[in-house]
């Protein structure tokens, strides 16, 4: 994409909540819902003499969140204070990673617009977050259950150069957490927060321009949309001979703009110093390994293993590997019928249709994989039709019963019996004599499919086509 | 049984086995408090619970319980630690009104073996200073002379245990903070290795530094009190996992064969001819019961001030930043708070409720820590600070204790060195190298100004080798002429 002569250079820090069950310095909860300030503890509302105590199990999501995105794991990190005063933030400091952080030097590839992209990751590291103040007007209240959740900040390298780019970037790391099952992904209650760093320069450039950082982004198509908003805003600065001032701004996503927060000059020094209450994170050999064998399998690795071993095209393979829950889900279908294009073709199309329509999650699926799979299976030994297999479908999704039971209490069995199938077809002729005096004079050729829809609605849809269409053609011969 | 003058052990003792009971030692103490204490303001709080959590160990004693080895024992805690649902304001305004939910976990073990918590002790301002006057609630009195400073930043417990208002205390020791005020009003502290104690609950000045420790009258109510205090804290990732021996039940005062070693460079200035005194004496003692004295190096104690005030002023600055008015504590009264700007919300709030000295560091400490100048100061600290442990450890193979003085002097007058920090840092010239290399420091009285000033001498060991100390405490202790004195205000 050319932008009158310019090159958008964009990095993107994404900050990816754990979903660890306690928060990363304290034992309170980490529950979304719970009502204000019941979350917290003397450590997370900083009391005077509290200590942090380091979460094991957030040092293990972090280390499986690096290893997935390539990174090398420091064998030592340190946490160190982030000194800045603001009201939500407890102790007057927030405890981060700095020079030494958790995981550097990572990367990951994904699609854009078929193109393959990689973007490298500079650092992951560990870091508190900070309450949440609300703004009254008159008063603003404060409420700490969110002090002290877990966080793991990805810093890409500022290799993205289109919104486009950006918003996969992004997705493809959602998709990594959720596979990995260390965040739920959820934007809107700020599991994952995007910042992105946009800056232009000539194209054929080789230094920076200016960057500007852009906060407030809480969906993907918003990434896309700030980021194309920020470039030309920029150009056309630069257009107009101004310079790019470094700055943070504000994405308005009902004005579609960005607008100024705070420029570098206001810029606080954060006085970084390695925080003494808490020991070095020491990871061990042994550590890296079991995590690395606790690993799923990623969503390019399992979407390649789609295509070659069962066959499937790019298009299906990548959809259904959205979602580690969705991919599970075609796994355990095609594992059960051995048809994986068929199995592929149900999922993409019915189940997926369904859930949208139900607005629900494919681990709300009333029809459960090996229900489906079954019911795959009855097909390719003929014992029911496709069309019949609709109908079966939606009963299943209807009731959650198993597609045998739904077939016997409905009758809905395939009838493949020549005998029982020329019975009907002679019925339907002579009780359509013209018809098959035209057709046959040749004066209506197209009518072949009228007598064929005629014998399957007079079989209840349960007679076998093949057969039908077969003995249709012996009798209007 | 003299209660004034009578060993921890010795009440505990007596309360378990029902000859004293926990009512009557809290009471015999709560009227010491009350009538001494106007002269020496070592407290800040007083627990209104004392006698109701000494009949509840009565009772227990009563059903048959073992309460512990400090059962029904008046302590008093210096202000720095967290007691849950009694004031706690670490010396300064900006806490006046703070009341812990929580117990700090060195006073929960306290509480735990039996001890009484009789009322919170009197300290600098976040026990920033070395003469309790920094103090919001007004200077401490040494008991032995009550124009005197008490040391600090202890010196309430320091002057509360020398005039026998309760039977033990607890102190911190940032940089000389148990052992300084020990020295001056001739009782005995003791600072342990680094993460022997929890800090949990104690509110920090500088993290890397801070360690609490008993201050008692002998060495072994030291011993026994260290003992309760000490051990692992799930909930502070710096305490030890190591074993806590039974440093009173192995007391020796064998000296036969024990090296003890002098540091060079502690000989080079010019000290108080008093403490040079008691310092000698000290060593002569020690050489008549059969020590051998080396001679060690540890070149880098030259720097232990300046990067001591670096390291503290730095890590001082981020811990004091929670103090904002937001949640708890001093917030300045405004009158319409909605129009106020944050700044200056934070700027009215800590400047008035923070005193002169605290404020001081904090700004030291900020500078120190600002971008550019981290490096040269901090970071630069930090490497002096490996250089010299190492130093001590080297030295540590060739003596297993090193004797030094406390202090150049003896307790000075109160405002005499108020007005020049300078003055009042170098105080800390002996005692700070141990907080820097996370050794076990104490002092342990063995001499007597001219003036009757209490003078003490400073004892260090290796990295959890507390027990060679108060070994060689126990043998000065046992040969100190000043022993048994009293202050004037018992």
């Amino acid at each position: 994409m050319s932008y009158r002569g310019y090159e958008p250079v964009i990095g993107i820090e994404i900050h990816v909540q754990l979903s660890t069950s306690t928060k990363i310095f304290s034992s309170e909860s980490t529950s979304f819902s719970a009502s204000d300030n019941e979350n917290t503890s003397p450590v997370s509302v900083g009391m005077p003499g509290s200590l942090p105590v380091l979460n094991k199990k957030a040092v293990e999501y972090s280390i499986k969140t690096g290893l997935a995105l390539g990174c090398e794991i420091n064998r030592k990190s340190i946490f160190a204070r982030k000194n800045y005063f603001y009201p939500d933030l407890p102790k007057g400091y927030q405890i981060s990673q700095y020079d030494q952080p958790l995981c550097e030097n990572g990367r990951v590839t994904f699609k854009v617009d078929g193109v393959e992209k990689t973007v490298t990751i500079a650092r992951a590291h560990m870091e508190e977050d900070a309450g949440k103040s609300n703004h009254h007007g008159e008063y603003t209240l404060i409420n700490y259950n969110r002090a002290g959740i877990p966080l793991l900040e990805v810093v890409s390298g500022p290799d993205i150069r289109s919104p486009a780019e950006a918003a996969e970037y992004a997705r493809t790391i959602r998709q990594i957490v959720r596979y990995l099952d260390v965040c739920d992904g959820n934007l809107e209650e700020g599991s994952l927060r995007c910042d992105c760093n946009v800056s232009v320069r000539k194209e054929g450039a080789t230094q920076f321009g200016t960057k500007v950082e852009i906060k407030n982004i809480n969906s993907f198509r918003f990434v896309e949309k700030a980021i194309e908003y920020e470039i030309e805003r920029q150009i056309d600065a630069l257009e107009r001979g101004e310079k790019i001032i470094q700055e943070t701004r504000l994405w308005d996503p009902d004005k579609n703009r960005t607008f100024s927060m705070r420029t570098k000059e206001d810029a606080q020094d954060y006085r970084y110093f390695p925080d003494p209450d808490l020991l070095p994170v020491l990871v061990s050999e042994d550590m890296i390994a079991r995590f690395r064998r606790e690993l799923p399998e990623l969503p390019i690795a399992r979407a390649l293993r789609f295509q070659e071993e069962h066959a499937l095209p790019e298009y299906d393979a990548s959809v259904l590997t959205t979602e580690k829950a969705l991919a599970d889900y075609y796994e355990a279908t095609a594992q059960e019928c051995k048809n994986y294009k068929a199995a592929s073709n149900w999922i993409m199309t019915e189940v997926l249709r369904e859930l949208k329509a139900a607005g629900k999650e494919i681990q709300d699926a009333t029809i459960k994989p090996v229900q489906l799979g079954k019911m795959i299976a009855l097909i390719d030994k003929g014992e029911i039709s496709g069309k019949i297999a609709k109908t079966v479908f939606q009963e299943m999704w209807a009731s959650g019963k198993d597609p045998e039971t739904i077939i016997k209490e409905k009758g809905l069995v395939q009838v493949s019996d020549p005998a029982v199938i020329e019975k009907i077809i002679d019925e339907v002729l002579s009780a359509n004599t013209q018809s098959v005096e035209d057709y046959k004079s040749g004066k209506k050729k197209n009518l072949f499919g009228f007598f064929v829809g005629a014998v399957m609605k007079a079989s209840k849809g349960q007679a076998n086509p093949e057969i039908v269409n077969k003995i249709l053609q012996e009798k209007l011969k | 049984m003299d209660l004034t003058f009578a060993s921890i052990s010795e009440i505990a003792e007596a309360v378990q086995s029902r000859k004293l009971s926990a009512v009557e030692a809290v009471s015999h103490f709560q009227k010491r408090i009350d009538s001494l204490d106007g002269r020496l303001n070592s407290f800040i709080a007083k627990n209104e619970h004392a006698l109701k959590d000494a009949e509840a160990i009565d009772a227990r004693i009563a059903r048959g319980e073992n309460v512990g080895v400090l059962a029904g024992v008046p302590f008093g805690i210096k202000d720095m630690f967290c007691t849950k649902g009694l004031k706690t304001t670490a010396g300064s305004k900006i806490l006046e009104n703070f009341i812990p939910p929580y117990d700090a976990t060195a006073v929960a073990r306290l509480k735990n073996a039996g001890a009484i918590v009789m009322g919170k002790l009197n300290q600098d301002e976040f026990a920033m200073g070395s003469s309790n006057e920094t103090s919001y609630f007004g200077a401490v009195k040494n008991p032995w002379n009550l124009d005197c400073v008490p040391g600090g930043s202890s010196g309430g417990s320091a002057a509360a245990q020398a005039a026998r208002l309760v039977a033990g205390t607890v102190g911190t020791d940032t940089g000389g903070s148990i052992r300084q005020p020990a020295s001056f009003c001739g009782i005995v502290g003791v600072k342990p290795t680094y993460g022997r104690i929890s800090r949990y609950g104690i509110i920090a000045f500088a993290s890397s530094l801070d360690q609490a420790g008993p201050m008692v009258s002998t060495v072994r109510d030291a011993a026994l009190t260290l003992e309760v205090m000490c051990g692992f804290d799930p909930h502070d990732s710096t305490t030890s996992q190591k074993n806590v021996p039974a440093w009173s039940k192995n007391l020796d005062a064998d000296m036969k064969g024990l090296k003890v070693g002098l540091i060079k460079e502690y000989m080079r200035g010019s000290l108080h001819p008093d403490v040079q005194k008691t310092v000698d004496n000290s060593i002569e003692t020690l050489k008549k019961l059969g020590a051998e004295i080396v001679e060690i190096s540890v070149p880098m104690t030259e720097f232990a001030v300046p990067v001591y005030y670096l390291v503290c002023a730095s890590e001082a600055s981020s811990n004091l930043a929670r103090y904002d008015g937001v949640k708890y504590g001093y917030r300045a009264s405004f009158k319409n708070l909605s129009a106020v700007e944050l700044e200056e919300f934070y700027g009215r709030t800590r400047g008035e409720g923070f005193g002169s000295e605290v404020k001081r560091r904090i700004m030291l400490g900020t500078y120190c820590l600002s971008s550019g100048y981290y490096d040269a100061y901090y970071n630069k600290a930090g490497q002096v600070r490996r250089l010299m442990t190492n130093q001590y450890l080297e030295a540590f193979k060739k003596c297993d204790v090193i004797l030094s003085p406390v202090t150049t002097a003896p307790a000075f007058k109160i405002g005499e060195r108020i007005s020049d920090p300078l003055a009042m840092y170098l105080n800390d010239i002996f005692t700070t190298s141990t907080n820097l290399a996370g050794l076990p420091g104490m002092s342990v009285p063995f001499g007597m100004s001219q003036e009757g000033l209490p003078i003490g001498v400073q004892l260090t060991a290796s990295h959890f080798e507390e027990q060679k100390m108060l070994n060689v405490a126990l043998a000065l202790e046992n040969a100190s002429s000043v022993k048994g004195q009293k202050p004037h205000v018992v």
